[in-house]
C-alpha cells in the first residue's frame, strides 16, 4: 500500500462524512422549506463579517473551550462525561455564593476565590458519577445525564429561594434570579462584552497539553483509558485516575461557569448553561480530543452556536438547528473514525484499486 | 388521606405506559446486545409525530380518533427508522454505542424542536384520547380508580408486556435476539445472520420508543414541548439495568418510577410547603440510587452489550 493511496482513502472518507453530514442537515432544513445555502451562510458565514459578531463568537467558545478540555480529558480516561451541563451548573451556584458572601473582599483575593470555589463546585459534580463507575460500575453515561436534571432543578430551587435577589421580593415581579453580584468578582472586559476569560482558556489548554502528554499523571490517565486491562497489569490505579479525570473534567466544567458568569452575565440568572455541557462533547470529539485542537473547535461550534441565534430573524430557521447539526456531527464523526480505523476495509479497497488499475494497463 | 393515596395510584397506571413501552423496547436492543442511548431523542420524535398528525388534522379541535391512530402509527414507523439509522451507524459501521446515542440523542431532540417551532410554533392542545371506564370492574371502589378507567392504549401497553416476555422467551426470533447478544460469534456460526437480528431489534425497539412519545404527547400530557420527555429515554434505559433485561421486572420499575415522578403531582396539587424542585429531583436521584445498588452483579446482562460484532476479526 502506498503512502499516497493512505492519504487519498482518508481524504475520500472525511470528505464523504462532510457531504453526509451535509446532506443530513440539508434534509432538515429542507423539512421545513428554508433556503439551504442562505441558513448555511447565515450560520457559519454571517458571523464572520463584522467584528462586533466575531467578539461574540468568541465569548460562546470561551466556556466551549474549557469544558471541552475537561471532557477530553475524562474521553482519554475512558469515561464519556456527558454531565458538563449540570457540573456548569454547580460551579455557577458556588460561583454566587462565594461572591454574595463575601461582597467586600478585594477583589485580588475574592476573584480567585470564587473561580476555585466554582471549579469545587463542578469538581464534586463530577467526582460523584466518577466514584459511582470506579467503585460499583455504573454506567457514567447514565448517572452524568441524571445528575444533570439534579442539577438544573437545585439550580433553579437556589435562585428561587436562597439567591434570590432582595429587590425581586420587594418588587414581586419574582424573576427567580441573584442581585447583581459585587464588581469584586467581575473578569474585565477587552472590547464589547469579550472578556479575558479567553486568556484564562487559552492558558487551561496548554496546561491540558502538559498534563496529558508530558507528565505521569495523564501518562497513566491515558493508559487507563486506552487499555484498562492492561493498564492495571502495568500497576496503573485504573478506578483512582477514571474518578480523578471526572473530577478534572467536572472542575473544568464548574470553571468554565464560573468564567461566564464573572466575564458576561454577572449576575445568577436561568439559562447560562445555554446547552454548553452537551456541545462541549461534540466540541471535543471534533478537536480529536487534543487541546490544541480543541482550540479552533471550540472557535467553530462558538460560530456555529452564534450564528443559530440570527437563523429565526434572518432565514427564519428555529436556532434549535444548531443541536441538530451538532447531533449529525457526533454520528458522522465516530462513524468516519471507525471506518478510517478499519485496516481491513482499507485493505481490501486497496486491492480493488489494484485490480482496476491493471485492467487499465 | 385515602383519597390522596387512590390519587397517586390512579395516576401510576396511565404515567407509567411511556416509560415502560420505551424500557421494553431498549431491552430487545440490549438483549441483542446493541446499547441505545438515543432513545430519548426517538421518544422526542414520537412525541412530536404523533401530536402533528392529530393537531393538523383537527388544528388543536376535536378529531376523529382515526388521526390519534394514524399519529401512533406514524411515530412507530418513524422510531423504526431512527432504529435503522441507528443500526447503520453501530452495526454496520460499528461506531462506539454510547457516543453515537447521545448524537442519535441530540439529533432526535434537537429535530423535533425545529420541526415543532416550524409546523406548531407556541404551546398547542390537542383533545387527546379519552379514558374508558370498563363496566362493572370499574365501580369497585378503589381498584376501580386505580385499575380499571385509563384510556385505551395503556391497557395495550400492559398486554404487551406478556407478549413481549413471549417474544423474547419463546419464539425463534427472541431465541436469535438473545443468541446475538450474547454470543455473536456461536450465533453466526449456527447460520444467525447477527447484523440482520440486530438490525431487526433496533427496529423494534425505536418503534416501542416512538409510541412512548407519541403516548406521552397524545394521552398523557395532550400537547408537545421542548421539555416534555425530560429524561424519560435515560430513565428508560436505566430501568432495563434495573429490571434484570427482564419484561416483568422491568413493569415494576416502571410502576416504581412513576410513583416517584407523581409525587411532584401530589405536592403541587396538595399545596403542601415542600419545594417543588425537589420533588422534580427524586425520579433522577433514584435513578442513580438504583443503578448504584444494580450495576455490581450483573450476571444476567446480556454478555456482548455494547460490543459491535466483525467476524472478520478474532477475538
Amino acid at each position: 500500500m502506498t503512502k499516497g493511496f493512505r492519504i487519498a482513502f482518508k481524504s475520500v472518507i472525511i470528505l464523504l462524512s462532510v457531504l453526509a453530514a451535509l446532506l443530513m442537515a440539508s434534509v432538515i432544513l429542507w423539512m421545513i422549506g428554508a433556503d439551504v445555502s442562505a441558513t448555511f451562510y447565515t450560520i457559519c458565514i454571517e458571523p464572520l463579517t463584522r467584528m462586533l459578531h466575531i467578539s461574540e463568537v468568541l465569548i460562546r467558545a470561551i466556556p466551549l473551550c474549557i469544558i471541552a478540555l475537561g471532557i477530553s480529558v475524562a474521553y482519554r480516561s475512558g469515561i464519556i462525561n456527558i454531565g458538563a451541563e449540570g457540573q456548569m451548573a454547580m460551579g455557577l451556584l458556588a460561583f454566587t455564593g462565594v461572591a454574595l458572601a463575601f461582597p467586600d473582599v478585594p477583589r485580588p483575593l475574592l476573584l480567585p476565590l470564587a473561580l476555585i470555589a466554582s471549579m469545587i463546585g463542578g469538581g464534586v459534580w463530577g467526582f460523584i458519577p466518577g466514584i459511582l463507575k470506579a467503585k460499583l460500575n455504573v454506567s457514567e453515561l447514565l448517572s452524568t445525564v441524571m445528575l444533570n436534571y439534579i442539577a438544573a432543578q437545585f439550580y433553579s430551587l437556589c435562585l428561587r429561594t436562597i439567591y434570590l435577589d432582595p429587590a425581586e421580593q420587594v418588587y414581586g415581579t419574582g424573576t427567580p434570579q441573584s442581585m447583581r453580584l459585587t464588581e469584586n468578582v467581575w473578569l474585565g472586559r477587552i472590547t464589547g462584552r469579550l472578556h479575558y476569560g479567553i486568556i484564562i482558556a487559552l492558558v487551561l489548554a496548554v496546561l491540558i497539553f502538559i498534563l496529558m502528554w508530558k507528565t505521569s499523571v495523564g501518562f497513566k490517565m491515558r493508559a487507563s483509558g486506552s487499555g484498562a486491562r492492561a493498564a492495571r497489569y502495568g500497576g496503573i490505579s485504573v478506578g483512582f485516575y477514571v474518578a480523578a479525570s471526572m473530577v478534572i473534567s467536572g472542575a473544568f466544567a464548574g470553571l468554565a461557569g464560573g468564567v461566564e458568569l464573572a466575564g458576561v452575565h454577572r449576575r445568577a440568572i436561568e439559562g447560562i448553561t445555554n446547552n454548553y455541557g452537551f456541545s462541549g462533547v461534540v466540541v471535543a470529539l471534533f478537536g480529536g480530543l487534543h487541546p490544541f485542537g480543541i482550540i479552533p473547535a471550540s472557535f467553530f461550534f462558538g460560530l456555529m452556536i452564534y450564528g443559530s441565534t440570527l437563523a429565526p430573524s434572518k432565514v427564519g430557521v428555529p436556532a434549535n438547528i444548531v443541536q441538530v447539526m451538532q447531533g449529525i456531527i457526533i454520528i458522522v464523526i465516530v462513524t468516519a473514525q471507525m471506518v478510517l480505523s478499519n485496516t481491513y476495509f482499507q485493505d481490501r479497497v486497496w486491492r480493488k484499486f489494484q485490480a482496476l488499475r491493471k485492467k487499465g494497463a | 388521606m385515602i383519597d390522596i393515596i387512590t390519587n397517586m395510584l390512579s395516576m401510576c397506571i396511565p404515567f407509567s405506559v411511556a416509560l415502560l413501552l420505551a424500557s421494553i423496547g431498549e431491552m430487545f436492543n440490549q438483549r441483542a446486545g446493541v446499547f441505545n442511548l438515543g432513545c430519548e431523542g426517538v421518544m422526542a420524535m414520537g412525541a412530536f409525530v404523533g401530536m402533528l398528525i392529530p393537531f393538523m388534522a383537527g388544528g388543536g379541535g376535536a378529531v376523529s380518533e382515526w388521526y390519534n391512530f394514524l399519529g401512533f402509527a406514524a411515530a412507530a414507523l418513524l422510531g423504526a427508522l431512527f432504529g435503522l439509522f441507528f443500526g447503520v451507524v453501530t452495526v454496520t459501521f460499528r461506531a462506539p454505542q454510547g457516543i453515537a446515542g447521545i448524537g442519535l440523542q441530540m439529533f432526535g431532540v434537537g429535530t423535533a424542536g425545529t420541526l415543532f417551532r416550524h409546523f406548531v410554533g407556541g404551546t398547542q392542545s390537542i383533545p387527546g384520547i379519552p379514558d374508558i371506564d370498563i363496566p362493572l370492574l370499574s365501580d369497585i371502589p378503589f381498584f376501580g380508580d386505580v385499575l380499571f378507567s385509563h384510556n385505551a392504549v395503556a391497557y395495550l401497553a400492559y398486554i404487551f408486556i406478556p407478549v413481549a416476555w413471549y417474544i423474547l422467551f419463546k419464539t425463534p426470533w427472541g431465541l436469535k435476539v438473545r443468541a446475538v447478544g450474547t454470543n455473536p460469534r456461536a450465533a453466526d456460526s449456527m447460520g444467525i445472520n447477527v447484523s440482520r437480528t440486530r438490525y431487526e431489534a433496533l427496529m423494534l425497539g425505536g418503534a416501542l420508543a416512538g409510541l412512548a412519545g407519541a403516548y406521552l404527547s397524545i394521552a398523557q400530557a395532550k400537547m408537545f414541548s421542548d421539555t416534555l420527555i425530560s429524561g424519560r429515554g435515560f430513565i428508560a434505559v436505566a430501568l432495563v439495568y434495573f429490571g434484570h433485561w427482564h419484561p416483568a421486572q422491568i413493569m415494576g420499575g416502571a410502576l416504581l418510577f412513576t410513583l416517584a415522578q407523581t409525587f411532584q403531582t401530589i405536592v403541587q396539587s396538595m399545596g403542601i410547603s415542600f419545594p417543588y424542585e425537589l420533588a422534580v429531583m427524586l425520579p433522577y436521584i433514584l435513578v442513580i440510587v438504583v443503578l448504584s445498588f444494580t450495576s455490581r452483579n450483573q450476571t444476567t446482562a446480556p454478555v456482548s452489550l455494547g460490543k459491535p460484532f466483525n467476524r472478520e476479526i478474532r477475538t
